[in-house]
């Protein structure tokens, strides 16, 4: 039992892991140009919190924050096939993904 | 042991997520966020959530970087094509997201955080557990969860679509 006690994963790691992770993807955001990578970014960031919920839920022994993960997954799925999209008809537009080319709303 | 798996696990998740951010080829970014996930995966692996790592693989992994990697390759994305900001703008975030980092591990330091159960014990997070919450409590969320996806393919179609 001793044994045991001595060797888990105290939960601080977890909290300072998806922390950076979470900070790593709001550097990517204000860090790139290209709109693809800010969107994966995002899902860093959306991971994180992810990870977060996942080790909050096994550690205090109930699995309602594991489904709340599955709903986020399944926000995220949704989230990348429009904007995607979005990007791919923009890219038809303007022939690029960089944010500072899509600055107008109109022109 | 499961200290050393942690350590190896986050160390190769924080180099990969990194090099999303600092790399200059798009795809090497791609292929990197996937690495980053598998990552995460054996993290929760490791929290004995053996459901949300195969649901983590299957969707991110599977789906959604495939969706990422193909609209890469369809905009034939390249390290010539890729815009850069300025040196001063890059330095700003690094030391914005640092402060944030900074601040955020401050006010964590004066948590404190409750009794727990050892992860590694627990079921919770097997398929049969999952599944009968998902089935009985959110039931209702997992039903408009489908209708969600229904709307956002639909959508995702038509915006992708040629105008005439």
């Amino acid at each position: 039992m001793k044994e045991v006690a001595t060797n888990y994963v105290p939960q601080n790691w977890y909290l300072l892991l998806s922390t950076f992770l979470f900070c790593v993807g709001i550097m990517g955001v204000l860090f790139r140009r290209n709109a693809i990578i800010i969107m994966m970014c995002i899902e860093l960031m959306l991971n994180s919190v992810n990870l977060l919920l996942v080790a909050f839920s096994a550690y205090s022994g109930n699995s309602d924050g594991q489904v709340f993960v599955f709903f986020i997954m399944v926000v995220a799925a949704a989230e990348v096939a429009v904007g995607l999209a979005l990007l791919v008809s923009i890219y038809r537009n303007v022939a690029s993904t960089d944010i500072n080319v899509l600055n107008k709303l109109k022109w | 042991m499961s200290q050393y798996l942690f350590f190896t696990l986050s160390i190769l998740t924080i180099i990969s997520a990194l090099y999303v951010v600092f790399s200059r080829n798009p795809m090497h970014s791609v292929l990197s966020l996937i690495f980053c996930f598998f990552t995460i995966a054996g993290h929760y692996v490791l929290l004995n959530a053996q459901f949300l790592a195969i649901v983590h693989i299957i969707v991110y992994a599977g789906a959604i970087m495939v969706l990422f990697l193909f609209t890469v390759m369809l905009l034939n994305l390249n390290k010539e094509t890729e815009p850069h900001k300025t040196n001063w703008i890059k330095i700003a975030a690094v030391i914005a997201a640092g402060m944030l980092f900074l601040v955020l591990i401050a006010s964590l330091k004066s948590t404190e955080l409750g009794p727990f159960h050892l992860p590694y014990r627990s079921t919770i997070g097997f398929v049969q557990n999952i599944g009968i919450k998902l089935f009985t409590d959110y039931l209702l969320p997992f039903e408009v969860s489908s209708i969600l996806f229904m709307s956002a393919m639909i959508g995702a179609v038509m915006l992708a679509k040629k105008e005439k």
